[in-house]
């Protein structure tokens, strides 16, 4: 394997920027007081945390103490779907969609199945964009809680939140978004929105692993989740994470100062990796919308070859990406977001995504453009379904339809 | 990440016997696009020994490893030789394979098979499935393939199952039907169904079973898949039900009603229950 990692899968977690670690080092050795404990040693902690926690609400446009640091972006879904069915334990209903992140769309299903909720799928169409007429015919006096993410994790799909909790509000119902994937890249105003809860993981946003947060809407009825001391205000109980709460404030900071980028200088980057690898293959196709979308995800699928063997010969040339096929998983079906878009099996299975941050380099995408289209030829040289013939559809089979 | 083992990796990077043959004895085809890997696999035979072995493979490093491992394997074999390979010996030749992974391994050795059978004029038509019925409708799996990998890698779970054959990964709907075939394999009695109700039921007892076995049975069953069923009346013997869930606009659902809620309920309730939607 080639010595530098040309690192495309932002999406599944990105580096810890430099200034991040720079500032929350000294929380690990020396500053290691308790922000609860009535001595300055520890108190001096607890007045960088609450720095922390107001450059984290300038960075979505909210209050202060309208922030709850969690663990992590699936503590923070978990938390604001089962404080809203706590606090409303009269209604029974949610409404979802088909292409949310397990953390939200394994523990709607767990609802459904095990605690008796009814649960509305929304669904998406082929460019992953859902049908807001849909939505709101979904919405009913049972209805205790709208969770739908602001931006896809597989194809960087952009929903239009602001548009949806207006709508849910309009018919009085909690609305809580995942944004993931979002905070950092698209501009975030709370204040103007409504919008009750929004989840976000660091290290999605180049702080590190194992700490995120939950916004509530103040006067929101909550429920917390974990019991116990009264951290966050009885709303998170267990000592505070501090250092990684430290750095969180930090990257949130420095996300704030790289907007424009990640708007301009990395979606451009984007846009020549996506058109030079659709211009490069033929039977190559872009997954998802391709103006609603995030700036720094490209989702794109090759006919006729497998992801899993695409990333395994991407990794010998030190290319990190990821893909949506059945064989990476382990499951045997191709992800649910493409399925859920009608995204043919032929495509489906060969679907590759490339997830940029600001670390990204003009040299490094030219290497995967030179590079992956020779890729793609030689696994088509062994693939027994060739280009030209009539798409290979067996009618025995019904594959993985369901 | 996978853990793939050296051999994997050598016959995944630079893969043996690449390609379409010319003039190929026999050809042996197995999978579809939609599952996520299929094989080709062209024999030359001359006198009952193969002369010659090349493939092609759309799937997995896995898959295609397997298939470049096998073509190595048959080379130079007699064709009763050949049939002796099993997806052991394809998985063993190629230092071993994730369990996840094994079907790819199942995939080769069935190739093999199909390929043979042509050569001898069995079946050519439709070789993959001439033995058995389909019973993972995802996957186009049949008893046959399901029976014949259990005995040969003493597989003893439904998980073991879909790992080796991809019987049971999609929908989920035939892991009965799995437990059912490996406890056969196994030589094992078939989980015993319960003793239906000799005597006439009053309608108490009726509507109790019936809210039970909805309860226990088909609501279970249903939530695999996303769906639900709510039961709305009892009416003598006939069931009111509304679908939920993922069944709701399903077009399916019309047969969930009537082949999943009607067909358990007249079998572990009483036969002459008529089942409908609300």
């Amino acid at each position: 394997m080639s010595e530098k990692v040309v690192y495309l899968d932002n999406n599944a977690t990105t580096r810890v920027a430099p200034e991040v670690l720079d500032v929350m080092l000294p929380f690990f050795s020396e500053r290691y007081g308790n922000p609860s404990s009535m001595h300055s040693f520890g108190g001096a902690v607890g007045r960088e945390m609450r720095e922390a926690r107001q450059a984290l609400a300038d960075l979505l446009g909210c209050e202060s103490d309208e922030i709850i640091f969690t663990s992590c972006g699936t503590e923070s879904d978990n938390t604001a779907i089962r404080s809203a069915l706590a606090a409303q334990p009269e209604k029974r209903h949610i409404v979802t969609t088909r292409v949310e992140h397990p953390a939200v769309l394994s523990l709607c299903k767990f609802l459904e199945r095990s605690q008796g909720y009814r649960v509305t799928y929304l669904g998406v169409d082929a460019e992953g964009r859902l049908d807001l007429k849909e939505f709101e015919d979904s919405l009913t006096s049972d209805t205790a809680i709208v969770s739908i993410m602001w931006a896809n994790n597989e194809t960087g799909v952009i929903f239009p939140i602001p548009e949806i909790a207006r709508i849910a509000h309009k018919h009085g119902v909690m609305m809580h978004t995942d944004a993931v994937q979002a905070v950092g890249k698209v501009d975030i105003n709370l204040r103007e929105l409504d919008v009750d809860m929004l989840s976000l993981s660091g290290h999605k946003l180049h702080a590190p692993k194992g700490v995120g947060a939950l916004y509530v809407r103040r006067k929101l009825p909550y429920r917390p989740y974990l019991i116990g001391g009264h951290q966050e205000h009885g709303r998170r109980a267990g000592t505070e994470a501090t250092t990684s709460i430290i750095a969180l404030g930090e990257a949130a900071r420095q996300a704030r100062a790289h907007m424009a980028d990640e708007n301009t200088r990395v979606r451009a980057l984007r846009d020549k990796l996506e058109n030079g690898l659709l211009a490069a293959v033929p039977d190559s196709r872009l997954n998802g919308h391709k103006i609603e979308r995030l700036p720094n995800t490209a989702n794109i699928s090759f006919k006729y070859v497998e992801g899993e063997a695409i990333l395994l010969l991407l990794d010998q040339l030190g290319i990190a990406a990821s893909s949506g096929s059945a064989c990476t998983s382990g499951s045997l079906e191709p992800s649910h977001v493409l399925r859920a878009m009608g995204v043919p099996f032929t495509y489906a299975h060969g679907s590759i995504r490339f997830s940029l941050s600001r670390y990204t380099t003009e040299a490094e995408i030219d290497y995967v453009v030179e590079n992956l289209p020779p890729i793609i030829e030689n696994l088509r040289k062994i693939s027994p379904y060739k280009r030209g013939e009539a798409d290979p559809v067996d009618p025995r089979k019904p594959a993985c339809s369901c | 990440m996978w853990e793939y083992s050296e051999i994997v990796k050598e016959h995944f990077l630079h893969p043996k016997n690449v390609g379409e043959m010319k003039d190929p004895t026999c050809v042996g085809e197995v999978g579809s696009i939609a599952c996520g890997d299929a094989l080709k696999l062209f024999l030359k035979i001359e006198e009952g020994i193969i002369k010659d072995a090349t493939f092609q493979t759309f799937g997995c490093a896995s898959a295609i490893a397997s298939s470049s491992a096998l073509t190595e394997l048959v080379k130079g074999k007699t064709v009763d030789e050949a049939l002796k390979i099993s997806n052991k010996n394809i998985a063993t030749a190629l230092g071993g394979l994730p369990k996840e992974k094994m079907h790819c391994s199942v995939m080769g050795q069935e190739a093999l098979e199909a390929a043979i059978k042509q050569w001898r004029g069995e079946d050519v038509g439709n070789v993959e499935h001439s033995e058995g019925e389909i019973v993972c409708e995802c996957f186009g799996v049949t008893d046959h393939q399901i029976l014949e990998a259990v005995r040969e890698n003493d597989l003893k779970t439904v998980e073991d199952v879909t790992y080796y054959t991809k019987a049971g990964g999609g929908c989920a709907k035939c892991h009965e039907k799995i437990a059912a075939l490996i406890a056969q394999a196994r030589g094992e009695a078939k989980p015993k169904t319960e003793e239906k109700p000799a005597k006439k039921l009053t309608n108490v007892q009726r509507m109790r079973m019936i809210e039970d076995v909805l309860e226990t049975e088909i609501r279970p069953r249903l939530q695999l898949d996303g769906g639900d069923v709510e039961l709305v009346d009892i009416d003598g013997v006939t069931v009111s039900v509304a679908m939920r869930g993922h069944c709701v606009g399903c077009p399916a659902s019309q047969a969930t009603v009537q082949g999943t809620v009607e067909r358990i309920l007249r079998d572990k309730v009483d036969p002459e229950i008529t089942v409908r939607e609300a």
